[in-house]
């Protein structure tokens, strides 16, 4: 039993194959988040990593077992988890600042008029959106745009957990690079829980605190967490000067492209926890690159 | 002309079609003699004996003037205004549409929100659905009693069904992304209802509504011919007995300008409630 703030319990998946028997999307999978990191899940299209998301999100059920998140079982969807999709989170008929307001009205349902009005303002500039887009509809905004208005939305309702399911996935790179340092700029502020999903490994570690990698699915697992040993406050341009960045690069890379495939299948484990891998180049003589197991 | 927006062209264009149209409409209604100019077999075989033509333009323009210089008078049970007949039609019209609505769209609600309801309504909806609205009408003065209310009651069945089935359609297919909105946002099963779904749906339940307001507009005129008593139908009916043509041809000009202005009404909701994603 860990005591992690967030806590995931041998959750396994499975669907129905068509043919009578069943597929496991990924078994046993446990591991832990604590409170105040940001951690982001790598794998391959497949593994589950948005069936995790869904379950720890409340909105969809494992087939076998539980997320504790606080001492609490999560059950059903909650203003404690925001979630930010990839694309439709915005509800298309509302201005921009509405969609802000409705989910702080949601979530501070005392609150006067004005104290939402302010507040959502507030979070909608943070991300970096001027007054003169406040009332534009989601189709009058760009991609960027939009998912800037989707983080805000999450921040401004301070969930426990901030979930956000590969929200950079439908921008180009240039936008993803300009959100991606918003993103942590409001992040750096609070003391904000963060699981994210990704499929792009540079935007993986400029984000994280660490790594969660999957095996390929089915039967797919968390294998390992790669802890980013690259102090904060990173920015994109340093960051790759940093001695570690491409040993911890190559190695999710190794990973993707070669472990993830081999890893693969059915383990006889009754819980699958991920192996720490802690890569650090700046301090060699204290401790080599190393695989702790946990 | 190069210049010219294309709005200004298409207007132009218009009027052309509309003068040429209504001067060879003219032309070709031949012109009745006079008595005197006839010759004596054209008397002999009846052709100076008062016939009633198709009337030119002229003559329609000059009672619509007549008309709709007083539209409001009533000179008893066959001779009212064609503004109180529009108005009776009018009236009957959006009291079955109102009905339909009523039950329609929170029903369509219902049966787009649960595949259970959907499919066990599903049967009933399509029997129901292609009955022309004219063969409920014996039944309805059988049980009904009240002519007036069995219009409305065609009505109603006549524009219950494309209502019922756009707001079914509509809340069926709202993007599963809005509704987890809704649900991480924890809100409620009434709010969800008014704050996503109903917004999300709107366009598709307009349309709908759209749809019924021009078939009920279309329906009542031949409710009315059956019904008797007020209305443009019945007016259209009895301006036949008498044979003035000239007040058929007007009161048909009119009923396709109130089912323009009423589909207008949709339209403007329309452009309301519609978004973009």
């Amino acid at each position: 039993m860990s005591t992690a703030f967030l806590s995931v319990e041998r959750l396994s998946q499975r669907y129905p194959d068509g043919a009578g028997g069943q597929t496991t999307i990924f078994e046993n999978a446990s591991f832990g988040i604590e409170k105040g990191e940001f951690v982001v899940i790598l794998g391959h299209s497949g593994c589950g990593k948005s069936t995790i998301m869904n379950i720890l999100a409340g909105l969809a059920e494992a087939t076998e077992g539980v997320v504790i998140m606080d001492g609490k079982e999560v059950s059903g969807p909650s203003l404690d988890r925001g979630v930010v999709f990839q694309n439709y989170s915005l509800l298309p008929w509302l201005s921009a600042l509405k969609n802000v307001t409705f989910a702080v009205a949601a979530r501070y349902p005392d609150w006067s008029k004005d104290q939402v009005l302010t507040h959502s303002k507030k979070h909608l500039e943070m991300v970096g959106l001027s007054a003169d887009v406040f009332n534009r509809k989601p189709s009058q905004l760009s991609g960027g745009m939009r998912q800037r208005v989707s983080i805000a939305r999450a921040f401004s309702i301070s969930p426990k957990l901030l979930l956000l399911d590969e929200p950079f996935g439908a921008l180009d790179a240039l936008t993803r690079g300009t959100i991606q340092d918003e993103l942590l700029k409001v992040w750096a502020g609070t003391n904000q829980t963060v699981f994210m999903i990704t499929h792009d490994i540079d935007e993986a570690i400029l984000l994280a605190d660490r790594i969660l990698l999957m095996t390929n699915g089915p039967f797919a697992r968390v294998a390992e967490s790669v802890e980013i040993t690259i102090p904060r406050p990173r920015n994109r341009i340093e960051i790759v000067e940093h001695p570690n960045y491409y040993a911890i690069r190559n190695h999710l890379v190794q990973f993707l492209g070669k472990h993830s495939k081999e890893l693969a299948g059915p383990t006889d484990a009754a819980e699958n926890r991920p192996a720490t891998v802690r890569i650090d180049k700046t301090a060699p003589a204290v401790r080599a690159p190393s695989r702790l197991a946990v | 002309m190069t210049d010219m927006s294309v709005n200004k062209r298409a207007a132009i264009l218009s009027f052309i079609l509309l003068f040429a149209g209504l001067l060879l409409w003219e032309a070709v209604i031949p012109g009745q003699k006079a008595a005197g100019e006839l010759t004596e077999y054209e008397r002999l075989t009846g052709g100076g004996a008062q016939k009633a033509g198709v009337p030119p333009p002229s003559q329609v323009l000059e009672k619509a003037w007549e008309q709709l210089s007083d539209p409001f008078y009533d000179a008893g049970p066959n001779d009212k205004g064609i503004g109180i007949q529009i108005g009776y039609s009018i009236y009957r019209v959006l009291a079955g549409y109102f009905l339909a609505a009523l039950i329609a769209i929170p029903l369509g609600f219902l049966i787009g929100m649960s595949p259970v309801a959907y499919k066990a309504l599903n049967p009933f909806i399509q029997v129901l659905r292609p009955i022309s609205p004219l063969a409920w009408m014996p039944l309805a003065l059988f049980i009904i009693q009240d002519s007036e209310t069995s219009a409305i009651f065609v009505i109603f069945i006549c524009s219950i069904w494309p209502m019922l089935i756009n707001t079914a359609f509509g809340v069926a297919g709202v993007r599963k992304d809005w509704v987890n909105v809704a649900r991480t946002h924890e809100l409620g099963a009434l709010r969800t209802a008014f704050m996503v779904i109903l917004p999300a749906a709107a366009p598709t339940i307009v349309t709908g509504m759209r749809i019924s307001i021009g078939i009920a507009w279309l329906v009542i005129v031949a409710a009315e011919m059956l019904v008797g008593g007020t209305g443009i139908g019945y007016y259209v009916w009895n301006e036949w007995n008498n044979l003035d043509l000239t007040s058929v041809i007007f009161s048909i000009l009119m009923i396709g300008v109130v089912g323009m202005a009423l589909d207008a009404m949709f339209g403007v909701l329309q452009r309301f409630v519609v978004y973009s994603e």
